[in-house]
């Protein structure tokens, strides 16, 4: 049963914001202990799912928070919006980076970079992505 | 590698209220005279906490050996203070889940030193003695002996059962680095000539693997400068759509590094299978031999260096 | 948010991406290399990414339209100096920089535009 540390908050209202998100999440990559492809994966997926937020959601929140499953640690990224919400989420993960308006959402990409993905959406009710990176050992 | 094993009881230390690891401690009943019972027993730790310790270390010492009453004194230390804590917030239910974090990375540690399980579990159990010793000496007359000494030694067995699991997950961590360790000696890149970087893969090609062999060879490409790196993969028995999935990647990668990568090592059966898979490796290089790919490497980084030394 | 400089040598231009570049700059920097290979006719562009620790999907995209944009105004660019933690991610999020030249370091793209190799410089 995972245990969960308190997890630290990321408003993600301006592009500032995903520069930041960028920063805070590297800073917690490397104090986990995650080695340097790793700790890139995470920030380039923190890149990807902020700019998502700030962009298609209207802006929204970037929840951090270290994981602890038995022996191994990790790091959950929670994203969170009030936005339009996708329409169709299955669609969504399987496109490519093709989808109308040039890159799309991404999805599919980023997922393959994190060790556990989950997207909650609807229209109208917002968007949730939550994302795990554990920690191996090297 | 270190694990940070302090920075972890320093985590668990700090009370927190999503914690939800259960305890070893089975269910106890809510009577009035069970919680009067762990009162002593509380009192015993805020009260007679050094003495507890004295206690506890002189006889984890005979146990573990001389040498580690130091350790034993500071872990010992910080559990006594979470076992009061412990007792002392507990109204109905006993949440021993920062004592069981706190003994689990001490079992996991004294197991990396290299103790037995038993030794480990002796030590706990080794505060239970110490623990009736002091109950012994404080509890008055019209006490319940039996019961607080069987609420005592309820407490130290769970705790004990507890460091078992420690045992395992430090067993487990030795196990998993000697698994990358041995991923990374049979992954060896080697530079084969200059600014040619090769990558000889024997044996299956995993996930993990073929991860680590695109890590190593990217780095070789960085650190040698490398032009050309050779996949040769005449020592992997068979290529299906998965392990051709990471060749694509691997070649991608170095071509991004701005590196040609040449695949070698391709049996005739394997080319068969590969197109009846479907597998389309038209964009890559390829030879069938190391000895062929490297002649291919030699020439490309020839006429790369004739062309840099003209002015 | 400071201009990324960029540094003309003869023909070919040469600009640095920094460490942590936001969206607004990248663009911006797309723009002066077009107006810079426009105003000068620079033959080659040499965009060093070295610095780049993280190059995402906008960066990706940023990097293939400079060069579509500055090869349509007759200067080939070179992306120079991706690191192995970068090429990784880009590979697994799908991201090739199709058709972009790559190389190590700008002796090595100076080189590779001297071979008069493709736009892919591929081995025979």
């Amino acid at each position: 049963m995972p245990t969960v540390g308190s997890p630290e908050r990321l408003p993600l209202t301006g592009s500032d914001d995903v520069v930041r998100a960028r920063h805070r999440v590297r800073e917690l990559a490397i104090e986990l202990g995650f080695d340097l492809v790793a700790q890139t994966k995470i920030v380039t997926a923190t890149s990807e799912l902020a700019r998502n937020t700030h962009l298609h959601g209207g802006g929204g929140t970037l929840t951090m928070t270290e994981v602890v499953d038995g022996s191994r640690r990790g790091l959950r990224l929670e994203f969170t919006d009030e936005g339009p919400g996708i329409e169709n989420v299955q669609t969504a993960l399987t496109d490519g980076w093709s989808s109308g308006g040039g890159l799309g959402l991404g999805l599919s990409g980023t997922r393959r970079l994190v060790d556990s993905f989950a997207i909650e959406s609807e229209p109208g009710r917002g968007t949730r992505v939550e994302v795990t990176q554990w920690l191996k050992r090297r | 590698m270190t694990t940070p094993a302090h920075a972890m009881i320093a985590r668990r230390i700090v009370p927190d209220t999503e914690h939800d690891v259960r305890s070893q401690v089975p269910e106890q009943d809510r009577s009035n005279s069970d919680l009067g019972v762990r009162a002593s027993i509380a009192d015993v730790l805020s009260h007679r906490g050094e003495q507890l310790l004295d206690g506890w270390v002189a006889r984890g010492a005979v146990v573990a050996g001389a040498s580690s009453a130091d350790d034993l004194r500071r872990d010992g230390g910080a559990v006594v203070d979470a076992l009061g804590r412990a007792l002392n917030g507990a109204d109905q239910s006993l949440d021993l889940g920062p004592v069981s974090g706190l003994l689990s990375d001490f079992s996991a540690r004294r197991t990396r030193s290299g103790d037995r399980p038993s030794q480990t579990a002796g030590l706990i159990l080794a505060l239970r003695e110490a623990l009736l010793t002091e109950l012994d000496s404080t509890l008055d007359e019209g006490a319940d002996r039996m019961a607080v000494a069987r609420e005592a030694g309820r407490l130290v067995d769970g705790l004990a059962l507890g460091s078992f699991d420690g045992f395992l997950a430090g067993r487990e961590e030795v196990i998993s680095q000697q698994g990358e360790q041995l991923l990374e000696l049979s992954t060896p890149v080697v530079r084969v000539w200059d600014r040619v970087v090769a990558a000889p893969l024997v044996g299956t090609l995993d996930s993990a693997r073929a991860q680590v062999v695109m890590e190593s060879l990217l780095q070789a490409i960085a650190d040698d400068g490398a032009l050309v790196a050779i996949l040769d993969i005449t020592g992997v028995p068979t290529v299906d759509t998965l392990v051709a999935q990471h060749l694509l990647k691997t070649v991608a990668a170095t071509r991004l590094m701005g590196a040609d990568c040449i695949v070698s090592g391709i049996a005739p059966q394997t080319a068969q299978t590969m197109v009846q898979l479907g597998i389309d490796l038209s964009e890559v290089t390829t030879r069938s031999s190391l000895a062929d790919a490297l002649v291919l490497a030699i020439a490309r980084v020839q006429a790369h260096t004739e062309r840099a030394a003209r002015p | 948010m400071t201009a990324v400089p960029v540094v003309r040598m003869q023909d070919a231009l040469i600009a640095a991406m920094q460490e942590d570049i936001d969206d607004q700059s990248a663009l911006e920097l797309a723009d002066r290399l077009a107006a810079e290979v426009s105003t000068h006719g620079a033959r080659i562009v040499l965009l060093d990414v070295s610095a780049a620790q993280v190059v995402d999907s906008f960066i990706s995209r940023v990097i293939v339209d400079i060069a579509r944009v500055c090869r349509l105004l007759g200067a080939e660019v070179t992306v120079v100096g991706i690191r192995p933690a970068v090429a990784i991610t880009l590979v697994e999020l799908g991201l090739s920089l199709e058709g972009v030249r790559t190389a190590l370091t700008i002796d090595d793209a100076l080189a590779a535009l001297e071979e008069g190799a493709g736009a892919d410089g591929r081995l025979a």
